[in-house]
């Protein structure tokens, strides 16, 4: 669907920040609050925006535990349903948080969250290899996250390092 | 021998430090401060711009350059003007790489003042102009550029103040501290006058990039301009270096050769490592640019419509990145409403008056800095206004 490039503006902002109210992004795009939900409805109910979320450092909380994993999957694409179908099987799973369909040297990318290593490599072991038409699995655990969807984790660049007044 | 009492030149002894300096002094040690004060980017220099100083270190790019810059940096300045403010520039005798814009401003006073002559200087201003003039031997003859008039300057305004000494006007816009800028018209009526009386336009651009609404014209495109007019701008802004300092200014050949002289004797060149980053920031960074202008552009809207919605009245600035509200609702001068709003909110903003005396009744608001803490900062404002 085709939007305006206020509309794409609005979804940008809100990207960045969701928790912004609509008083505070009519501000900032020079709309009236009412003309500004207006536009956060659409873009809510054509599922252009799709969800709200919240960064967590969670390594910061004592005695958290849990892992992710990056599996690169090999898959025999289907006839007429292409890779769609084994994409559906694999990501109806919870464990799943997301799925994509890569260019290169495999097919599928499958990042997974899970408590322990033992855990997701169980799910490896046990549920995405033995999907029908699954042929290989490789599974990188991630070490640790420096930056995430444009976000910076713990790190000094976010420090505003200016002096208090300049001219 | 008995010492004197003062080694320093009178003209030195006599001039005041910058406001802001004072100010500056009275925020030391606080802690919880948020900042509207900050006449910078709130941006790190991309990411791009300074590998590429650091890849000129690892090259060993070390040493001094041509005075006036770098020639491919030259080069790609004078490319810049063409495309962006269709003013052409000869880069190997037209333009001069300077350490930030502030010195090509003093490079250019110096370069074109006989002891005496007189420079209009429409206030209110950045703090540099007045002092910079009085150091260069010239007169500081200020024009109030007012409120009613949103800040713009008015040729009538310049006609009472010209005299047959008068050499040159001082303009900035986009303006700091007020954001105003002048629309084609009204510098094409600037322009008029400087024809009139022979004046030189000493323009400093450096927030041409920096535009929200309208299409930004340079002094030097109006017809007829381009040879009266000295054109300074920088990459502190658009490309967030202010540290690097690093500027440049674009003056017909004749000037400029003037400006030469004085830039080869007192700075030799503008620093290397800052001059290979620039070149980086000029042909890979326009992305970068159209971005943070566009965050500018809703930090802008913010913050006007926040001001004006707790009784602070504030016109819409059209550039750079300042607010310069009227505190004269709550009856406090700009420097008491400054130092309370500190003390009792811990809000930094800039009194007015530190830009000129038409900016009493006013204080600056910079809004380079996150929208968190802008939120947050209006937030306290409000609270600070509501129990005067």
């Amino acid at each position: 669907m085709k939007l305006t490039a206020t509309e794409i503006e609005i979804a940008e902002i809100l990207e960045k920040d969701a928790r912004l109210t609509n008083e505070d992004v009519a501000k900032m795009m020079d709309l009236s609050t009412e003309q500004t939900a207006e536009i956060i409805k659409k873009l809510e109910n054509e599922k252009i925006i799709v969800r709200y979320v919240t960064l967590v450092d969670w390594t910061k909380i004592e005695g958290h535990q849990g892992v992710t994993a990056m599996i690169d999957v090999k898959v025999t694409p289907k006839r007429d349903v292409g890779f769609n179908d084994v994409a559906e099987r694999i990501y109806r799973y919870n464990e799943v948080n997301s799925v994509y369909l890569m260019s290169g040297t495999y097919d599928l990318s499958v990042v997974i969250e899970g408590k322990t290593v033992n855990e997701v490599a169980h799910f490896v072991s046990q549920k995405l290899s033995t999907i029908d038409g699954v042929i290989s699995t490789t599974t990188h655990f991630v070490l640790k996250k420096f930056k995430h969807d444009g976000t910076l984790y713990d790190s000094d660049d976010n420090k505003d390092k200016r002096i208090v007044v300049s001219p | 021998m008995a010492l004197k009492t003062s080694y320093l030149a009178n003209h030195v002894r006599t001039l005041k430090p910058s406001g802001i300096r004072r100010f500056f002094d009275a925020t030391a040690g606080m802690t919880g401060v948020i900042s509207l004060g900050v006449g910078e980017p709130d941006f790190v220099t991309p990411w791009n711009v300074r590998e590429a100083a650091i890849q000129s270190l690892e090259d060993g790019y070390t040493s001094y350059t041509a005075n006036a810059g770098i020639p491919a940096l030259r080069e790609e300045i004078a490319n810049y003007m063409n495309d962006y403010f269709c003013v052409s520039y000869k880069p190997e005798s037209e333009i001069i790489v300077t350490v930030g814009a502030s010195e090509a401003i003093d490079i250019a006073l110096r370069a074109i003042l006989n002891p005496g002559e007189e420079v209009l200087v429409v206030e209110p201003c950045f703090v540099s102009y007045a002092p910079l003039v009085t150091m260069a031997g010239g007169v500081p003859v200020t024009v109030q550029a007012s409120a009613e008039n949103q800040f713009k300057i008015h040729p009538e305004q310049l006609e009472r103040a010209v005299t047959d000494r008068t050499k040159a006007i001082m303009i900035c816009s986009p303006n700091n501290p007020t954001g105003a800028m002048l629309s084609r018209e009204e510098m094409l009526r600037i322009a008029a006058f400087a024809k009139a009386h022979d004046l030189l336009i000493l323009s400093d651009e450096i927030y041409a990039e920096l535009v929200y609404d309208d299409i930004y014209t340079s002094f030097a495109a109006l017809e007829g301009m381009r040879e009266r007019t000295i054109l300074v701008s920088g990459f502190s802004k658009d490309l967030a270096m202010t540290g690097w300092r690093l500027g440049f200014v674009c003056a017909p050949e004749e000037i400029t050769q003037g400006m030469l002289k004085i830039h080869q004797y007192a700075i030799m060149c503008a620093s290397t490592m800052a001059q290979h980053a620039g070149l980086e920031g000029l042909k890979n960074g326009r992305k970068d640019v159209n971005e943070m202008r566009k965050s500018y552009r809703q930090r802008r809207n913010y913050i006007v419509e926040s001001l004006n919605e707790m009784g602070l009245s504030c016109h819409r600035p059209e550039g750079a990145f300042y607010t310069f509200p009227s505190i004269r609702s709550t009856g406090l001068s700009s420097e008491d409403f400054a130092h309370r709003l500190l003390e009792n909110e811990k809000v930094v903003v800039v009194p007015g008056n530190a830009f000129g005396e038409s900016g009493e009744g006013y204080v600056r608001c910079s809004y380079a800095t996150s929208m968190a803490q802008l939120q947050e900062a209006m937030t306290r404002m409000r609270r600070f206004i509501a129990q005067l």
